[in-house]
C-alpha cells in the first residue's frame, strides 16, 4: 500500500484502538495495578535513604524518580509480542494480512490506542508529584521538555519494536513467549526500573549504557527529573536512538522474512 | 475418602510430569530461565546492600536474605503447584470445559487445583535452601531447632495463604469473564513480598499484613528462624490462614453455585 495510503489509515486505527481501549476499560486497570511494582520500590528506598542519603538521592528525589518510573512506564508500553504469538498458532493473522495495510500499522496503533487512558491517570500523578515535590519533578527548561518528548517517543519506539522482533520469532519457532519473558527479566535488571541505574556498581554501570533496557523507561525518567546536563542529554538521545533504528531494521527483516513461512496453522 | 484422592493426586502428578518432559527443549529451557529468575530477584538486593553495614529498617543484609530464601520458596510452590492449574480454570469458563470438570465424580475444586505441575520449579527449593545456608553464614549462627519447627509451621500456613488468594482470585474470573492478566496482578503484588515487611510503612502496611498478608508470609518465617517472632504473631498467623481458607473455601462453592454453563 502506498505511503499515502497508510498514513490516510492512520486516524482511523487509531480511533478504533481507543474504542477498544475504553471496551475494555477493566482490563486495562488491572494491567495497570499490575505495573505499581515502582511505588513498592519506592517504599524500600526511601526507607534505605530515610537516615542518610544514597549516591545523590534523598528520600524525596527517591519518590520524585519513581513517579517519573512509573509515568515513563505507563507511557511506553506495549504488548505486541504476546499478541503476534497468539495470532500465529490460531492463524488469525491471516485476517490481518487480507487488509491492504501491514498488520505491524495495525499492531502500533492498537499499542497507541491505550494512551489518551492511561494519560487520565498520568497527568493527575505529575500534578501531584509537582505539588507535593516542588517544579523539580518536571523538565525546568524548554529543552528539557524537548528532550524528555524525544525520549518518551524513542522508549515507546523501542519496547514496540523489540515486541515485534521477537514476535515475529514466532512465525520461526513454535511461540517466543518465553524469549519474551527473558527480555522482560532483562530489563527488570537492566532498565532503571527497580532503581535508578547510578545506583548500580561502576563496574556493570558502564555496561547497562550499550544495552537497550535503559533507554526504555531509565532514560526518560531520569530526562522528566532532571539528572543530566545538556551534552550529556544530547549524548544519550544519541544511544538511544541508534537502538531504534537497529531495532527498526532488525524487526521489520525478521517480519518480512517470517512472513514468508506463515501458513495460517488452522485458519 | 481421603485414600482416593491421595491416589488421584499421585495420578495427576504423574501426568504433569510426563507433559512436562514431553518437549524436551522446553523442559530444559524452563529450567534455564527459572535458575536465571532466581539470579534476577537477587539482584536488587544487591544494589540496595552494595555498602555491607547498610541496614533497612534494622534488617542487616544476612538477615535480609532470610527473607529472600522463603521468597524464593514460596514463588516455586506458587509458580509450580497453584499457578499453572488455577489458570487453567479462566480457560475452562471462557470455553464452557469447565463442565466437563463438574460432572467428574470428585470435589470440583481438588480437581481443578491439581490439574497441572510444574516439576521444574522444584529447583527453587534448592535455591532457597542455598540462600539460607549463604545467609546465615553472614549472619555468623545457625538457627535454632524451635525456630525452624516454628517456620515450618509458618510455610504451612503461607501456602495456605497464597492457595486461597489464588481460589479467590479465580472465582472473580466467574463474575468478569477476560481475567488472562490476574495472573500477572498477582505475581506482580506477590513480588513485594521479597523485602522485609518493615520497609512498608501506612497504607501498604496495613494492605500488605490484613488485606494481602504477604508479610506474614515471608517476614514471620525469616524472623522465627531468626528466633525473634513473638508467639502471638504465630497464632495469628494460624488463625489468620485457617479463616483465609475458610473464606475461601465459602466463596468458590458460592461462585460455582451461580455458574451456568457456557452453553446454556
Amino acid at each position: 500500500m502506498s505511503v499515502r495510503g497508510t498514513l490516510r489509515a492512520l486516524p482511523t486505527l487509531l480511533r478504533v484502538g481507543v474504542s477498544e481501549a475504553v471496551a475494555y476499560r477493566a482490563e486495562m486497570l488491572v494491567w495497570v495495578l499490575g505495573t505499581t511494582m515502582p511505588f513498592i520500590s519506592m517504599a524500600l528506598w526511601t526507607a534505605v535513604a530515610r537516615y542518610e542519603p544514597v549516591g545523590r538521592y534523598d528520600s524525596h528525589d527517591f519518590v520524585r524518580y519513581f513517579l517519573a518510573i512509573f509515568v515513563v512506564r505507563q507511557m511506553t508500553g506495549a504488548y505486541a509480542a504476546w499478541q503476534i504469538n497468539y495470532e500465529v498458532r490460531q492463524g488469525t493473522l491471516a485476517m490481518r494480512l487480507l487488509r491492504p495495510i501491514s498488520p505491524l500499522w495495525s499492531y502500533a496503533a492498537e499499542n497507541l490506542g491505550t494512551f489518551p487512558l492511561r494519560l487520565l491517570l498520568v497527568v493527575p500523578l505529575t500534578l501531584f508529584s509537582v505539588f507535593t515535590l516542588g517544579t523539580r519533578s518536571v523538565p525546568g527548561t524548554a529543552w528539557g521538555w524537548g528532550f524528555f518528548l524525544l525520549a518518551l517517543v524513542g522508549g515507546w519506539l523501542i519496547t514496540f519494536l523489540a515486541n515485534v522482533l521477537i514476535g515475529s520469532l514466532s512465525l520461526y519457532i513454535e511461540s517466543s513467549n518465553r524469549l519474551m519473558d527473558l527480555w522482560f527479566a532483562f530489563f527488570m535488571i537492566c532498565s532503571g526500573y527497580l532503581y535508578p541505574v547510578e545506583l548500580f556498581p561502576p563496574l556493570l554501570r558502564g555496561l547497562l549504557g550499550w544495552l537497550p533496557f535503559r533507554y526504555q523507561v531509565g532514560l526518560p525518567a531520569e530526562l522528566m527529573t532532571n539528572a543530566h546536563g545538556f551534552t550529556e542529554a544530547l549524548g544519550l538521545l544519541g544511544l538511544q536512538w541508534s537502538w531504534v533504528a537497529l531495532l527498526l531494521g532488525l524487526s521489520i527483516l525478521s517480519w518480512k522474512r517470517g512472513l514468508k513461512r506463515f501458513a495460517a496453522y488452522g485458519g | 475418602m481421603f485414600r482416593r484422592y491421595l491416589r488421584l493426586l499421585k495420578v495427576r502428578l504423574r501426568a504433569s510430569s510426563l507433559l512436562a518432559m514431553q518437549y524436551q527443549a522446553d523442559f530444559l529451557l524452563d529450567g534455564l530461565i527459572s535458575l536465571f529468575w532466581m539470579a534476577s530477584a537477587l539482584v536488587p538486593l544487591f544494589v540496595v546492600f552494595q555498602s555491607a553495614q547498610r541496614q533497612i529498617e534494622g534488617w542487616s543484609f544476612g538477615e535480609s536474605l532470610l527473607v529472600i530464601g522463603w521468597f524464593t520458596l514460596l514463588q516455586g510452590i506458587l509458580e509450580g503447584a497453584i499457578n499453572p492449574s488455577l489458570q487453567g480454570v479462566v480457560e475452562h469458563i471462557r470455553k464452557g470445559t469447565l463442565d466437563f470438570v463438574l460432572l467428574k465424580p470428585a470435589d470440583a475444586q481438588f480437581l481443578v487445583s491439581t490439574e497441572n505441575f510444574l516439576p521444574w520449579r522444584a529447583i527453587n527449593l534448592v535455591a532457597a535452601l542455598i540462600i539460607f545456608g549463604y545467609g546465615f553464614h553472614l549472619i555468623g549462627r545457625g538457627p535454632s531447632l524451635l525456630g525452624v519447627a516454628i517456620s515450618l509451621v509458618l510455610l504451612g500456613t503461607s501456602v495456605l495463604l497464597l492457595y486461597s488468594l489464588w481460589i479467590l482470585t479465580v472465582c472473580a474470573a466467574f463474575y468478569v469473564v477476560k481475567v488472562d492478566n490476574l495472573t500477572y496482578l498477582f505475581s506482580s503484588i506477590f513480588d513485594a513480598a521479597r523485602w522485609p515487611a518493615p520497609v512498608f510503612r501506612g497504607v501498604l502496611a496495613f494492605v500488605f499484613t490484613f488485606v494481602i498478608p504477604l508479610a506474614v508470609m515471608t517476614t514471620f518465617p525469616a524472623e522465627a528462624m531468626l528466633g525473634r517472632l513473638p508467639w502471638t504473631a504465630l497464632v495469628w498467623a494460624l488463625l489468620g490462614s485457617l479463616l483465609f481458607a475458610f473464606f475461601s473455601r465459602r466463596v468458590w462453592l458460592h461462585s460455582i453455585g451461580r455458574y451456568t454453563s457456557a452453553s446454556s
